[in-house]
């Protein structure tokens, strides 16, 4: 036990790696949250007349809603007036090329591994890099274009294709979906928006990578994802955020709209900074996210392996509207040292033949909670709908905490709907044989770790699947139960 | 074009009500009074209150009483109707909320079992009585069992001396005649088994007349070392019966607990049943069927409580939903940091018999210690096709394939009843209810 306790506190005691700040000039709104903040982010980004109209019809709506209270997870009150709600990094003219950018940020990329310049020639990847909240330098734009596909930046999506945004932005997550999705709607600064159209399979895998830096700005970004007739994409985002002492608030909304025989598959590594050791700082991650399977035999799928954060509040969720649609959540959520994660998903069943799978992992330790909340709802006309569901946790330590709230909603006898949780620790006789094998006790943590963890890091693409893992094994490795 | 309506505000009314009997224990009244400024402040649950969101008891209530209301007097002829056949059980009847010494009748020996009426038990204040009522239930959430402790009129105390072992059965009646009008009743029960003790206790509802009458009835239990409790409750009565029935038991180490709850019919039925596990040793098992037909609504919220290390807790909920009727299951299981090795199932299976029918379920685990095992799994699907199919291809008539299916599935859970007569009997109402006839 004593070692169990030595190797624990190893791993408490690890820093958070990528903690740094790149120093880049940045243009500010004040602090606070008014009609007047909002108009001048809009104006910031020359936004049309409908647009600011959109966001001040959000922030009204906003200001009559209430933050929820029913997850599992407590922090002190937010004060939303003490947050920073614009801040671009400056630039001198418009950025063309890649060469134009700002070495500073260039580099930033570097520390974190995804140097634009060696990601465009080596893997193949377009990406839409997001530093605080504003799209930076976009790659492969014209490989894109050749096919059709739209990938640039929301606000260049505002600018270029209105009638896009216009018909879809608002369709999936609607403003006054909850209190986090209202105030991004209100204040949202940039984001990604990518629209495939009929019968094309994007060839590479869009990635944005975001992250938050300037202290005491909030991140709001927004995704919107098109796929129309036939089409496919896979879509990844990751998280990195360098260290900060304050809470730094971040409002995502990702909307994904899927018509008939579209796929879309979205993947997700977020490991924003979880706080320190004694749970001081840390991102407050609350983030809305869902797919609508518009079309019949449409299918979204998320997957998602969480990390980071404070505290995350996140629910990716596909509505299965068109008949033989289905839906997909692949989760691996780890919480160490006091983070806090309430997360999961959400399948509504609407139409007839669908097929949802919930396959979610939590490991926690340290003093932290991993809280699993779903929800499969088979709605009346949903002829023959399926889900399989599994969440199991993994717990380390006896300080830490595992739940689970699942909700089953059925109103149709035809559906087949099956659940199953469990909860174990990593056995002492899964170590010694490990041990006997060779293999120290971290590495053995790892190992098992990873083959726990196995089925949904199979669904992320090679390049996330080696980061993925990296990340946790460094965030677990020695810490035994 | 205004509409003024004046709303009923039920949790008002219902104060009211409690008004007239929160004094009428000079013993409690302390007690009794917080109990009713809680019910004031926590005020009818709302569907907005997550520990009833699918289930409107307070509007159910609103539409169909009147609040504060005096239960007519209650009149029964013969038990028969009512009594489990070739049971040879004490047997205790409460008619309207009043006990009726002409039906009931103790057998056991006096050295064997104390068995008293609440009112009698505080009276003649028994002490072992003023120790454990009130003493386990947790107050400060659940508008409803306040609303009990501030306002019950009767019940049973069975008190089990140590090293005792009941043989026959206690069987607790509550009917309700609601012939002249609606009936409302408030029932508190307390059962207290000392060491090394045992006893089966059943309760059992039902009703003469068609208005609509309520029974809000807690039965608390303390089940010390080594003791064992059979508790079964059997909901089959009309379809004018609206209920919510709180059962808390405590038990030490090495205690032995199977529930059995059968709710086969009732316009509302909600149950709370919650077992606090405070002792290492322990083995609980908590076994529920609903059949639902009609416009039913059972709602079967519970909780298992690990507290201690070394425990283990089964529970095992079945429901079959047919016509308009609602399932709704709740199953809590919570291990606490210091409940190491504890080990813990849960699991509940659905079968909807029609598109109107409908289940909402949730399975809840928290979980906060390490070195446990836990599982939970629950299902919904109807009738496997296949198997249908073989047993009509051997001759068997479609109504009656399903029937044998259906009986199958419930018979899991009678299988785990120990009680033969109770079995018996048991069978013969499900076996009817799921026309079996082969």
């Amino acid at each position: 036990m004593s070692n169990d306790n030595q190797v624990l506190e190893e791993f408490t005691s690890r820093e958070y790696e990528h903690g740094w700040t790149t120093d880049i000039e940045a243009d500010s709104a004040p602090k606070g949250l008014n009609e007047g903040i909002i108009r001048f982010i809009s104006a910031k980004k020359n936004e049309p007349q409908w647009m600011l109209d959109w966001r001040l019809d959000a922030y009204a709506k906003w200001t009559k809603m209430k933050e929820p209270t029913w997850p599992n997870v407590h922090y002190p009150p937010i004060n939303y007036q003490d947050v920073i709600y614009y801040s671009a990094p400056k630039k001198s003219d418009k950025t063309k090329k890649l060469e134009d950018v700002d070495p500073e940020l260039i580099k930033t990329f570097e520390k974190l591994g995804i140097s634009l310049t060696e990601q465009k020639r080596l893997t193949g990847i377009a990406v839409d890099a997001v530093i605080d909240s504003v799209s930076v330098a976009t790659t492969f734009k014209e490989t894109l274009g050749e096919l059709g596909i739209i990938f640039c930046s929301f606000s260049e999506a505002v600018h270029n294709h209105p009638e896009l945004v216009k018909k879809y932005m608002g369709s999936v997550v609607p403003v006054s979906d909850n209190y986090f999705a209202a105030l991004n709607s209100a204040v949202f600064t940039d984001g990604s928006f990518c629209y495939i159209p009929k019968g094309v399979r994007c060839p590479m895998e869009l990635s944005t990578y975001f992250r938050i830096n300037a202290a005491n700005t909030g991140q709001f970004e927004r995704t919107l994802i098109i796929a129309d007739e036939g089409s496919y994409v896979s879509y990844l985002e990751g998280c990195t955020a360098p260290m900060r002492d304050e809470n730094q608030l971040h409002a995502a909304v990702v909307e994904i709209y899927a018509m008939k025989d579209a796929e879309v598959k979205y993947s997700t590594v977020q490991n924003w900074y979880p706080g320190d050791k004694n749970g001081k700082g840390g991102i407050y991650n609350f983030v809305t996210k869902r797919g609508l399977c518009f079309g019949d035999h449409s299918k979204i799928s998320w997957t998602q392996v969480e990390t980071g954060s404070a505290i995350t509040w996140k629910y990716p969720s596909c509505i299965l509207k068109g008949d033989y649609s289905m839906g997909e959540f692949y989760s691996v959520a780890v919480t160490n040292n006091y983070q806090q994660a309430d997360t999961g998903t959400k399948m509504i069943h609407i139409g007839k033949h669908t097929k949802s799978r919930i396959v979610s992992k939590g490991i926690s330790a340290g003093h932290s909670q991993n809280s699993y909340r779903g929800q499969v709802h088979i709605m009346k006309r949903a002829e023959n709908a399926r889900n399989f569901s599994q969440c199991d946790s993994l717990l380390m330590g006896d300080k830490c905490g595992a739940h689970t709230f699942p909700y089953i909603d059925v109103e149709n006898k035809s559906a087949r709907i099956e659940h199953e949780a469990t909860t174990s620790k990593i056995g002492e006789d899964q170590i010694f044989y490990c041990l006997q094998r060779g293999i120290d006790e971290e590495s053995a943590v790892a190992l098992i770790v990873n083959g726990y963890a196995k089925e949904v890091l199979n669904q992320l693409p090679m390049e996330f699947a080696v980061e993925a893992q990296k990340l946790l094994a460094l965030t677990l490795e020695g810490s035994v139960g | 074009m205004s509409v003024t309506t004046i709303k009923k505000n039920i949790t008002s009314d219902i104060s009211g009500a409690i008004q007239q009997t929160v004094n009428s224990f000079p013993l409690l009244k302390e007690k009794r009074n917080e109990a009713w400024h809680t019910f004031q402040q926590l005020s009818m649950p709302a569907t907005k209150n997550e520990e009833y969101k699918y289930t409107p008891v307070t509007r159910l209530l609103e539409k169909n009483f009147s609040f504060p209301t005096a239960n007519p007097s209650g009149h029964l002829s013969t038990l028969q109707d009512f009594s489990i056949p070739e049971l040879d059980a004490n047997i205790i009847v409460f008619v309207n909320g009043v006990f009726s010494q002409e039906h009931s009748s103790i057998f056991s020996n006096n050295s064997e079992i104390s068995i008293l009426t609440m009112e009698d038990a505080i009276v003649q204040q028994t002490e072992v009585c003023l120790k454990h009522l009130s003493a386990y239930i947790d107050l400060k959430a659940d508008a409803l069992a306040n609303w009990n402790t501030a306002a019950w009129t009767n019940g049973v105390f069975i008190h089990i001396p140590a090293g005792t072992t009941i043989e026959k059965p206690v069987v607790i009646h509550h009917i309700h005649d609601t012939r002249n009008g609606q009936v409302v009743s408030i029932g508190r029960n307390l059962v207290v088994l000392e060491k090394n003790s045992a006893v089966t206790i059943v309760e059992k509802f039902d009703s003469i007349g068609d208005a609509n009458h309520f029974s809000n009835c807690i039965t608390e239990a303390v089940v010390a070392e080594y003791a064992e409790l059979n508790l079964y409750t059997i909901q089959n009565d009309s379809g004018k019966r609206f209920q919510y029935g709180l059962t808390q038991i405590h038990q030490a180490d090495s205690s032995r607990v199977n529930t059995y709850t059968f709710s086969l019919n009732g316009k509302l039925i909600r149950n709370n049943l919650q077992l606090t596990l405070n002792g290492e040793g322990i083995e609980s098992h908590m076994y529920g069927l609903y059949l639902l037909t009609g416009d039913t609504l059972a709602d079967n919220h519970t909780v298992v409580d690990h507290k201690k290390p070394n425990s283990f807790s089964n529970e095992l909920y079945k429901g079959i939903m047919d016509e308009d009727s609602k399932g709704v299951f709740n199953g809590k299981i919570f291990v606490r940091p210091q409940a190491q090795k504890t080990n813990a199932f849960q699991a509940n299976r659905n079968i909807l018999l029609t598109d109107k029918a409908t289940v909402y379920t949730k399975p809840q685990l928290e979980i906060w210690a390490d070195d446990v095992k836990c599982s939970h799994g629950c299902t919904s699907g109807q009738l496997d096709e296949e198997a249908l199919f073989y047993l009509r291809s051997r001759g068997i008539g479609k109504e009656t394939a399903q029937a044998m299916m259906l009986y199958a599935f419930a018979a899991e859970l009678l299988d785990n009843v120990k009680h033969p007569v109770i079995k018996r009997y048991l069978d013969n109402v499900i076996s009817e209810r799921l026309h079996k006839n082969f």
